[in-house]
């Protein structure tokens, strides 16, 4: 894969799922790693009525100097995404140029269970139409599945997703996942993060 | 100095913590709830109470205030408005120790009933307000605040919102600073808290006094910045709609108000001397641009092209500003097309099997601010009204008086604990002491649901775990003179129906309580015990695909389309599926299944 060196401009990352995804988890990896490293960090999540199975989004940025918690419309340098449904929700988002990682998992909303909509198909190659090979689809939750934990999947598709920022070195992002995660879940998800880069 | 990321709620505790407040009082409400969790988990310093409603908590912290002691009460926008009364007498009153009045708004109503502008409330009530625009501001202007409200003898606003509130960014930490203000009560002071008109009339002269000399201390507040680049144009703004626009145009001069109220008049007069046009870029209501307008301004933007409701963007303040010269991004794929995926009760939740008992009944029901106001979205559809705290028991005893006979059997109001011990309790003393007939159903789930679990005075704990009384809703009835009162099991529909359709026909008040019906997500009442069966299965040589279950709206259950029949023989268009991974086996289904064909699953 191609790797992209971070130059100084604000980076726009944004991430979407389903409630109980662990997205949030996933967000403040990111947030750890990036301000560790000494940039400025902003990220904007909305919380509110019990969101469970409800969409969650966060808006994360950084760089040397960031103004707005919101990315711009149109703005994404990297949409990383938990849910097919909620990747394809944001697909206008992200730059011509941006780069896409889509964990390969449905979750049906409401509609969709009661039949009253159609989940959308092939959500892989509508994103492949307009990014290329800036596409790259995680089996997030067959791979934590074989480390023995389904809850896994966020730091796998975390480990994926450490690809494309060379400048950070594996430890950092293992530092970040241990601060952030008792210490009975450090084992399991050191693995996944090396499961999820060794995946894109 | 140490930098942490910090959400903005997170960082007004950590202001509230260094400016040494001692006392902090709150109702929980989306999206300030969380700091007062923070003070209660972080800051040992500081006592914290979760109060029934925001109108005790200003009392709290104001009777706290009197004592000497920094003290502050925490509410989202709507929690004002309960607490007006206390506030808007209190900024008469002034304070001893400093008070600070945290009001966090919502636009775009994420989790709201309104959208309402709380700025305004300072201009009314003739106090100062302070608005940061992210997590150090938060952090910055909540120890300011208390500094402010000493000087000046007043209560202070800090106005957040949801992009502030919930966003997360660098703050420096510094340390504790004890007040040095002496502690005590003096009742000497009596002519300046005790407020009859006597003494009103003295205070509100002061009230208009200090509001001249905050307008000096505006004037040279050091969060009320101008940025001086290219003169073309110049935007004044504040809070997350400076960041905004300063996103957008970065190019452009700004004065950035740290202080929207009262304004700095000599600073703005020179903003407009310095640049040659000025824009106004705020959200929702045009608070400075009406102000501004009426010092004199002809200003080259505002409100002609921002938008007046839901929340500004960077994209929203560009494409606004730019009007057709903005590019808007390539429309890919349309969002509109996709199916949406609002928030549900989850699997499990004693909500669900009440409200479908509900729609059965075919009652209209006046429902009231909880995660069971979600009944109202298809394909339950069992809640009919819903304006604010505790409504539902004051509006279900008003349509009852106007529909007189007509109303009976076909009118209830429905209501959470903690928004019953919030708002609710004196309507229910009124429908008995005005004679109604209206029926009251509790939906105790034992905790404050929707903005994720704070305990209140019902569940027998305070806001730091330590065990304390419990309300009994029983008690408090029957103290108010309700006789006909009731327990319900919830999960039990067949048995909800007949109670409920009992006492709505009833011509007297009545008073249902929801038993054993904790919060799905409230482990410690281990809410899965009661359940007998871990999990459900379709079995699909019985299942003729009535889509009768699917009326729940249980996100376990899910359609499966496809021809085919049942062992008997019946045809059918497809079956229904149950993700055992969600389901909890809390058997509603099985109740609504006429052909028995949801069975116990096999672990």
């Amino acid at each position: 894969m191609k790797k992209t060196k971070q130059n100084g401009k604000v980076t726009n990352i944004f991430l979407s799922g389903v409630g109980g995804q662990g997205t949030i988890l996933a967000s403040n990896i990111l947030a750890e790693v990036f301000l560790k490293a000494g940039y400025e960090v902003k990220k904007a999540e909305v919380h509110g009525m019990a969101q469970r199975g409800g969409d969650v989004t966060t808006h994360f940025r950084f760089g040397k100097k960031v103004y707005s918690p919101i990315i711009k419309y149109g703005d994404v340098d990297f949409l990383l995404s938990f849910e097919l449904l909620e990747s394809i929700r944001y697909i206008n988002w992200v730059k011509p140029e941006g780069k896409i990682v889509i964990n390969n998992q449905e979750i049906f909303p409401p509609a969709v269970n009661l039949g009253m909509a159609q989940y959308p198909k092939d959500v892989g190659k509508a994103f492949t139409k307009y990014f290329k090979n800036n596409v790259h689809m995680i089996n997030g939750q067959e791979i934590a599945k074989n480390l023995g934990n389904m809850q896994a999947a966020n730091v796998v598709l975390v480990g994926a997703f450490s690809n494309f920022f060379p400048e950070i070195k594996d430890e950092q992002w293992i530092d970040a996942l241990k601060t952030l995660l008792a210490p009975k879940l450090h084992d399991l998800n050191v693995k996944a993060f090396y499961e999820g880069k060794k995946a894109l | 100095m140490k930098k942490e990321l910090m959400q903005g709620n997170a960082a007004v505790a950590r202001g509230a913590w260094e400016a040494g407040v001692k006392i902090a009082a709150a109702y929980p409400g989306t999206p300030s709830s969380e700091i007062l969790q923070d003070i209660a988990s972080t800051y040992p310093e500081i006592y914290p109470e979760w109060a029934p409603n925001e109108k005790v908590a200003v009392e709290v912290a104001s009777g706290a205030a009197l004592t000497g002691a920094r003290s502050m009460a925490i509410m989202k926008h709507v929690g004002l408005n309960v607490a007006a009364d206390p506030f808007m007498t209190v900024a008469y009153t002034g304070v001893k120790g400093g008070f600070m009045i945290v009001v966090a708004d919502d636009p775009n109503v994420h989790s709201s009933q309104n959208e309402q502008d709380s700025r305004n409330w300072a201009r009314f009530a003739k106090v100062p307000m302070l608005e940061p625009s992210d997590a150090q501001e938060c952090k910055d202007f909540a120890k300011l605040a208390f500094d402010i409200s000493e000087k000046f003898d007043t209560p202070v606003l800090l106005r957040t919102e949801t992009r502030v509130a919930h966003s997360d960014s660098p703050v420096a930490l510094g340390e504790r600073k004890e007040s040095t203000m002496p502690m005590g009560l003096d009742p000497k002071e009596a002519p300046k808290y005790v407020m009859v008109p006597v003494n009103v009339r003295v205070r509100r002269k002061f009230v208009e006094e200090r509001m001249r000399k905050l307008e000096a201390y505006a004037e040279k507040f050091k969060y009320n910045v101008m940025e001086i680049n290219d003169t073309k144009i110049g935007v004044i703004s504040s809070g997350v709609s400076y960041l905004y626009a300063k996103e957008a145009f970065p190019e452009w001069s700004y004065l950035k108000l740290g202080m929207v109220w009262p304004l700095p008049k000599k600073m703005i007069a020179t903003f407009f001397k310095k640049v040659k046009k000025v824009i106004i870029v705020e959200e929702l209501d045009p608070f400075l641009e009406t102000e501004i307008k009426a010092m004199g301004y002809k200003i080259f933007h505002g409100k002609d092209v921002i938008p007046n409701m839901y929340e500004l963007s960077p994209e929203i303040v560009e494409r606004s500003l730019k009007g057709k010269a903005y590019k808007p991004p390539k429309i890919r794929v349309k969002p509109e097309d996709l199916p949406r995926r609002p928030p549900n009760l989850c699997a499990g939740c004693s909500h669900r099997p009440l409200f479908y008992a509900l729609k059965k009944l075919g009652a209209f029901v006046f429902g009231d601010i909880g995660c069971y106001t979600l009944a109202t979205a298809p394909p339950l559809q069992a809640l009919h009204a819903c304006i604010c705290m505790g409504a539902s028991v004051g509006m279900a005893h008003g349509a009852m008086k106007a529909l007189g006979s007509e109303g009976l059997g076909k009118v209830v109001a429905v209501i959470g604990d903690s928004t019953f011990l919030h708002g609710g309790v004196t309507p229910l003393m009124n429908v008995v002491y005005n004679k109604g007939n209206s029926t009251t159903i509790i939906l105790d789930n034992r905790i404050t649901g929707m903005t994720g679990h704070q305990e209140h005075a019902g569940t027998g704990f305070t806001i730091r775990q330590e065990p304390t009384n419990m309300v009994d809703y029983e008690e408090i009835g029957k103290a108010l003179g309700v006789k006909s009162i009731r327990k319900i099991d919830p999960y039990d529909i067949k048995s909800c129906m007949e109670i409920i359709k009992e006492e709505m026909g009833k011509n007297e008040p009545s008073l249902i309580i929801c038993k054993d019906s904790p919060c799905m997500l409230l482990r410690r009442a281990k809410p899965l015990e009661k359940f007998k069966t871990p999990f459900y299965v379709i079995d699909t040589d019985k299942c003729r695909g009535c889509r009768m279950c699917l009326e729940i709206n249980c996100p376990a259950i899910s359609w499966r389309a496809g021809d085919g029949e049942t062992k008997d023989g019946h045809k059918r268009k497809g079956t229904v599926y149950i993700n055992r991974d969600q389901c909890v086996g809390c058997e509603v289904c099985v109740q609504v299944c006429k052909f028995e064909a949801i069975v116990p699953g096999q672990k």
